[in-house]
């Protein structure tokens, strides 16, 4: 009997594990299968055709999405380092250690309270929907990710190694910018890829920020495009060609963002901080 | 020594940053709801008719249709997020297969929830419609039954990764005394490794529901955005996130969109309360260890 409900325990542990992953099969191959019929190099480099005309692309999807996280990234990375730097410094003491809860907490803001934060402080001054207020709008859910990432890369580099820097007089800012920050590049370079790949599929704070734009937009005053978004139109659509195109639009999607994170985890096996 | 000052000036402005932004992060959405609230007062999250037109709002349907999204999808999840850590951090710990069973689990964390809409809408809803059949309800396939099936699929990782890593702190002589007298696996795990893992456990739940509270598009796309009072889980609804996405850019009047900032403001509210706790919890963990 013992025997039989330990048996009975691990087949149920492996069963419901497994189970877990027919969702995630499910999801990559009807990406691939609905999704490889729709891309081709038109597809990508055309932009939109009208409601129920067949052909045109995604290209202002693409271009929406690429600029969107370059700008955001512009945003966020060199606050996020400052923050992360600033969290670090003050790791044992009650400042930081608040600090860093004030972090966590911003982490776990829905985004689509983000987005209606962004609305208020850009959309509503401008008068308009903008590329800049989606950009901004994924700045905040990205500066929270890099500040953490750097702060735990910074805590992983050895006190001997600065103690060594500073005996051989070298001032402590300098230490920081040229010992430390180099040695742990490799962490924080994969909080920003984590990052971007974060971000790149994010659409909750673009719906009112940047809204969307059926014509190729490189305006950052300008309301622009982006692969989540076109994928949340679309598949709303009737139109059956946008539909097809919803899954088009994700498969380009999901391909950039395990590429984005295969990348990292590459960086993260050659670059591993080891003293 | 103007380095040294630069470079402390420089830091200070990345914790001011952090400071001021949450900071200012709540003011705006309080000032913005401040209209809704004097009107409506605590009417607000009790009444349940929501009319643009006739500018009368109030979110119960919404904050109804939040919780039970939420609190379904996190039974569902349970199961199969403490199979998952069970699986890797237990039964096959440190194995290849767990590896790239853990890697798999990630990635389902990291499919952008708007293509969990999608999947869901073609792939979830017909699954659905035939339950509804069954049951002999209108079968509209979009519904919060629906979005509590795609919500249950996403907050596994959460849950899993957490738990999976205290399960790997539980210590080794405490399973090897167990083991040493008579125990089998099973009872190991439910004498030895949920009592010692268990506040762990909870907190990775309870991030796994601050999740679920928050997400908006998956639940926008399958859920089926009707303002009405869902009578049963089989029937359409809204969470307080869906329908902020659905009106926002359609609000007119400065009430409307007042009130949908104050549904913003509560489900802030909400998650930094559940996210505060978890938080707590896991440090303790740390603590204690």
């Amino acid at each position: 009997m013992k025997i039989f409900k330990d048996r009975l325990f691990k087949f149920f542990v492996i069963f419901f594990a497994f189970l877990t992953l027919l969702p995630l099969f499910s999801i990559i191959f009807m990406i691939f299968k609905n999704g490889i019929s729709v891309v081709n190099l038109k597809f990508l480099i055309s932009l939109p055709k009208p409601p129920g005309e067949t052909g045109g692309g995604v290209l202002n999807g693409i271009i929406g999405t690429l600029l969107l996280v370059f700008f955001a990234s512009l945003i966020a990375i060199p606050l996020g380092l400052l923050a992360g730097i600033f969290l670090y410094e003050y790791r044992d003491k009650k400042v930081g250690e608040v600090l860093t809860t004030f972090v966590d907490i911003t982490q776990g803001i829905p985004s689509i309270v983000v987005g209606i934060i962004s609305y208020l402080w850009i959309v509503k001054k401008m008068g308009h929907f903008s590329l800049i207020s989606g950009s901004f709008a994924l700045s905040l859910i990205f500066l929270p990710i890099i500040a953490k990432s750097t702060k735990e890369t910074l805590k992983m580099i050895p006190i001997y190694i600065i103690e060594a820097s500073l005996s051989l007089g070298i001032s402590y800012p300098r230490t920081i910018l040229k010992v430390v920050l180099p040695s742990s590049i490799g962490g924080i370079l994969s909080g920003i890829l984590l990052g971007i790949s974060r971000i790149s599929g994010e659409t909750a704070p673009l719906l009112f920020t940047a809204f969307g734009n059926p014509f190729l937009n490189f305006n950052i005053l300008k309301p622009v495009s982006s692969l989540p978004h076109l994928i949340f139109v679309y598949t709303l659509s009737p139109y059956d060609n946008w539909r097809k195109h919803a899954w088009g639009c994700s498969l380009i999607l999901i391909i950039f963002v395990l590429m984005v994170s295969s990348f990292n985890k590459f960086l993260l096996k050659k670059w591993k901080i080891k003293f | 020594m103007s380095g040294t000052r630069l470079y402390k000036n420089a830091i200070n402005i990345g914790g001011a940053l952090i400071f001021g932004l949450l900071l200012s992060i709540f003011i705006t959405l309080f000032v913005n709801s401040l209209p809704s609230i004097r009107k409506y007062g605590f009417d607000f999250i009790t009444s349940s008719i929501w009319d643009p037109v006739f500018e009368k709002f109030g979110a119960f349907p919404f904050i109804l249709g939040t919780i039970l999204t939420s609190f379904i999808s996190l039974i569902i999840s349970i199961p199969f997020s403490l199979s998952v850590s069970l699986f890797v951090a237990e039964y096959y710990e440190n194995t290849f297969f767990s590896k790239i069973f853990e890697t798999l689990v990630d990635l389902l964390a990291g499919i952008p929830s708007v293509i969990y809409g999608l999947w869901g809408f073609f792939y979830v809803t017909p699954i659905v419609r035939n339950i509804q059949i069954k049951f002999s309800v209108p079968p509209t396939g979009v519904s919060i039954l629906a979005a509590s099936l795609i919500l249950s699929i996403m907050i596994i990782p959460y849950a899993s990764s957490i738990a999976k890593e205290v399960i790997k702190l539980v210590p080794i002589d405490l399973k090897e005394a167990g083991y040493s007298l008579g125990a089998t696996r099973y009872e190991i795990i439910k004498n030895v490794i949920f009592p010692y893992a268990k506040s762990g456990i909870f907190a990775g739940i309870l991030l796994s529901l601050g999740r679920a509270l928050g997400e908006t598009m998956a639940v926008t796309m399958v859920i089926g955005n009707s303002i009405q009072l869902p009578k049963n889980i089989f029937q359409p609804g809204n969470t307080i996130a869906s329908i902020i996405a659905n009106e926002f850019t359609e609000a007119v009047g400065e009430l409307h969109l007042s009130a949908l900032i104050e549904l913003g403001l509560i489900l802030f509210l909400i998650t930094l309360i559940i996210n505060l706790f978890a938080n707590f919890i896991i440090k303790k963990q740390e603590l204690g260890i």
